[in-house]
């Protein structure tokens, strides 16, 4: 069993209010030493047996197609990990 | 004229949009996202609301839905097509309007009557407007700022494909006080505001005149009825 792995982030160039507003709790925590923070998202497409080139050529459209959205994000990564127990 | 209001699950607006068509004179139609059936209409309106939980980005999933194909089929063709608040968001999602939807600059929800200068008449659904008519209809929603990259954005200056600008404080950070768009034919506009809450005396903004007696926005569902009558 494997998953491929999607990520996804905001543009970096692009305001992320989520972010931000999580940047300023870490604040409030009292600490200092993160200067932003950004929120992506990770999908998890889960493959019955081994991930094939036909597998991750889908997700690659899937991911450009409905995963994102080419104008506020960018695909950061797509990768096969071991299916977590 | 009958003019399809188009239900997707976690929709709001739609009973409102049904009823807007109504008092500007159409026959309102009820339609389901699952049935992919136009069942004939002469005109579409996607209405506001959190359809599938605003889930994946707003208006994502709904624009991937069995009957947006056929919007999106239609609206080649020429079938007028509205998209309001959630609905706009589904417009840019299926790629009928340029540039993104994000959540609001400040991060909070907004809901107040927004102010509101009508740029542009040259459509199906501003055509009764005159043009730079400032205009007060109800805003409300989380994710209404309006981005693109900078070529988009010099694409619809130049084009003139600003329907909408927001007045006084831009209420969510959109580029240029962009609060709505139309496409080069015209035939597409969508918006955030809600023209559909500005339509009857008594349950619309407040005016200078009287308490709630703001119709502003029904102009908006008469320019259709205008346009398919003088066709």
């Amino acid at each position: 069993m494997a998953i491929v792995v999607v990520e996804v982030m905001p543009k970096k160039e692009l305001l992320d209010p989520a972010g931000k507003a999580v940047a300023n709790a870490i604040r409030r925590q009292g600490i200092s030493s993160f200067t932003e923070v950004r929120i992506g998202k990770r999908f998890e497409l889960n493959v019955v047996g081994e991930v094939t080139a036909e597998h991750l050529e889908q997700a690659k459209a899937l991911a450009e197609n409905l995963l994102s959205n080419g104008v506020i994000e960018d695909v950061i990564d797509i990768r096969v990990e071991d299916s977590p127990a | 004229m009958r003019v399809g209001v188009v239900t997707f699950p976690g929709s709001l607006d739609d009973r409102d949009a049904l009823r807007a068509v109504r008092l500007a004179g159409g026959e309102p139609v009820a339609l389901w996202h699952g049935e992919p059936d136009l069942k004939g209409v002469d005109a579409l309106i996607l209405p506001g609301g959190f359809s599938y939980g605003d889930y994946l980005r707003c208006g994502a999933i709904a624009a991937h839905s069995p009957i947006m194909a056929e919007v999106v089929d239609a609206s080649h063709k020429g079938l007028p097509v509205l998209g309001i608040c959630n609905g706009f968001q589904i417009l840019v999602e299926a790629g009928l309007l340029p540039g993104g939807l994000i959540r609001n600059d400040h991060g909070d929800f907004v809901c107040r009557d927004q102010k509101l200068r009508v740029e542009n008449t040259d459509t199906v659904w501003t055509s009764l407007y005159e043009h730079g008519q400032e205009i007060t209809i109800p805003l409300k929603n989380g994710e209404g700022g309006f981005i693109a990259d900078s070529e988009t954005l010099r694409r619809i200056e130049g084009e003139n494909l600003v329907a909408f600008r927001y007045l006084g404080v831009n209420p969510n950070g959109s580029l240029n006080d962009i609060a709505g768009l139309r496409n080069e034919t015209g035939r597409i506009v969508g918006l955030m505001p809600h023209p559909e809450h500005a339509v009857e005396p008594g349950f619309g903004p407040d005016t200078d005149v009287a308490m709630k007696s703001g119709v502003d926005g029904l102009t908006i569902f008469a320019s259709l009825l205008s346009q398919v009558v003088s066709q």
